[in-house]
């Protein structure tokens, strides 16, 4: 009896342990304790009122850009794009959410026909100056215009991991592979 | 024949030098913790509105792959603050593990600049890397 009862707290131990380790191991950064994600409403690329809370159920990847950057977004998408493909019958799990800082030439036609050039499935949202301004501020996202002829703009690169009930668990610095977005997908499903 | 003290002394100051040089080149570079923390300590925000230019960031922060490669924010203050790349709540931590090494830019408006830099350098494994590694590292903590 004592012998089953010190195997049973060994195996509750080595759970909560494994738990615990969870968010360590994603490849991404990690906050602890997570936060509800800020919730929104833009106007969605597919023509539709934008909310993050319409996917509760998901992971959704949260990034910030413009369709006309060369340099930043077209390697984010590429890689989001890749993961979607690899991830496999998990990709009906994973949503892709790419918010533009850059509302003057944004409309939801053009981030439609931009993102549908990496996945079909990816949804762009837009909106005001001031609807979007707020989104930036909820998730502390920089993005400011360069002056030039372009009117390209600086901003922050990174993608937001969201879990399945909607918190904020972790942000991918720009530049991590395919391979690390798929690696923290599966604990993220695998441990809601 | 007396050996002179002084010749002594002097021999016994260079096998010392070259002891500690053995040291650090043959030593692998290793630390309990593979974190490197920065807080913003609580009463930032007020000190901040007060006028006073708090700085809790360096612009530029390295780390060394399989010795302190992970970087761990922790916003101890009572209101939420833009730290490095992110917006982190009161009580906050925000841990980020680097795998590659390589300069990583991050948009962080509470520089200046507007940048802050993670410079990730490669895991010091050569005797000679490692004894550069720790003469940098002594040259920091002294100047």
């Amino acid at each position: 009896m004592t012998r089953t009862i010190l195997l049973l707290a060994c195996l509750l131990a080595g759970a909560a342990s494994a738990r615990g380790d969870e968010s360590a191991t994603l490849k991404a950064g990690v906050f602890d304790p997570p936060r509800a994600a800020p919730d929104f409403t833009l106007q969605g690329s597919d023509g539709s009122a934008l909310k993050l809370s319409r996917y509760r159920g998901k992971v959704v990847l949260l990034g910030f850009g413009f369709t006309s950057c060369a340099a930043v977004c077209p390697v984010t998408l590429g890689t989001l794009a890749a993961a979607h493909k690899k991830v496999g019958a998990q990709a009906a799990d994973l949503q892709v959410v790419y918010i533009t800082v850059d509302p003057e030439r944004d409309d939801a036609p053009r981030m439609k026909k931009y993102l549908a050039a990496f996945d079909p499935t990816f949804i762009g949202g837009t909106g005001s100056d001031q609807q979007l301004a707020a989104v930036r501020k909820d998730y502390g996202i920089a993005a400011q215009k360069v002056a030039g002829p372009d009117g390209s703009y600086t901003h922050s690169s990174f993608v937001y991991l969201i879990d399945p009930a909607g918190r904020l668990r972790a942000l991918m610095p720009f530049g991590h592979p395919a391979d690390d977005y798929i690696h923290d997908l599966k604990i993220l499903l695998a441990a809601p | 024949m007396k050996f002179p003290r002084r010749h002594a002394l002097a021999i016994a100051l260079v096998a010392g030098v070259l002891g500690v040089l053995a040291w650090a080149a043959l030593k692998p570079v290793q630390f309990a913790s593979r974190e490197e923390v920065f807080e913003i300590p609580r009463g930032t925000w007020a000190r901040r509105m007060s006028g006073d230019k708090v700085e809790i960031l360096p612009s530029q922060i390295r780390l060394t792959l399989g010795v302190r490669d992970v970087l761990l924010l922790r916003n101890l203050d009572d209101v939420p603050q833009v730290f490095g790349p992110t917006i982190m709540m009161p009580g906050q931590s925000f841990r980020l593990p680097f795998e590659v090494a390589s300069s990583y830019a991050f948009a962080c408006t509470a520089h200046l600049s507007g940048q802050m830099t993670i410079v990730v350098e490669p895991q010091p494994l050569s005797p000679w890397a490692r004894l550069r590694w720790r003469a940098v590292r002594l040259w920091d903590a002294v100047a």
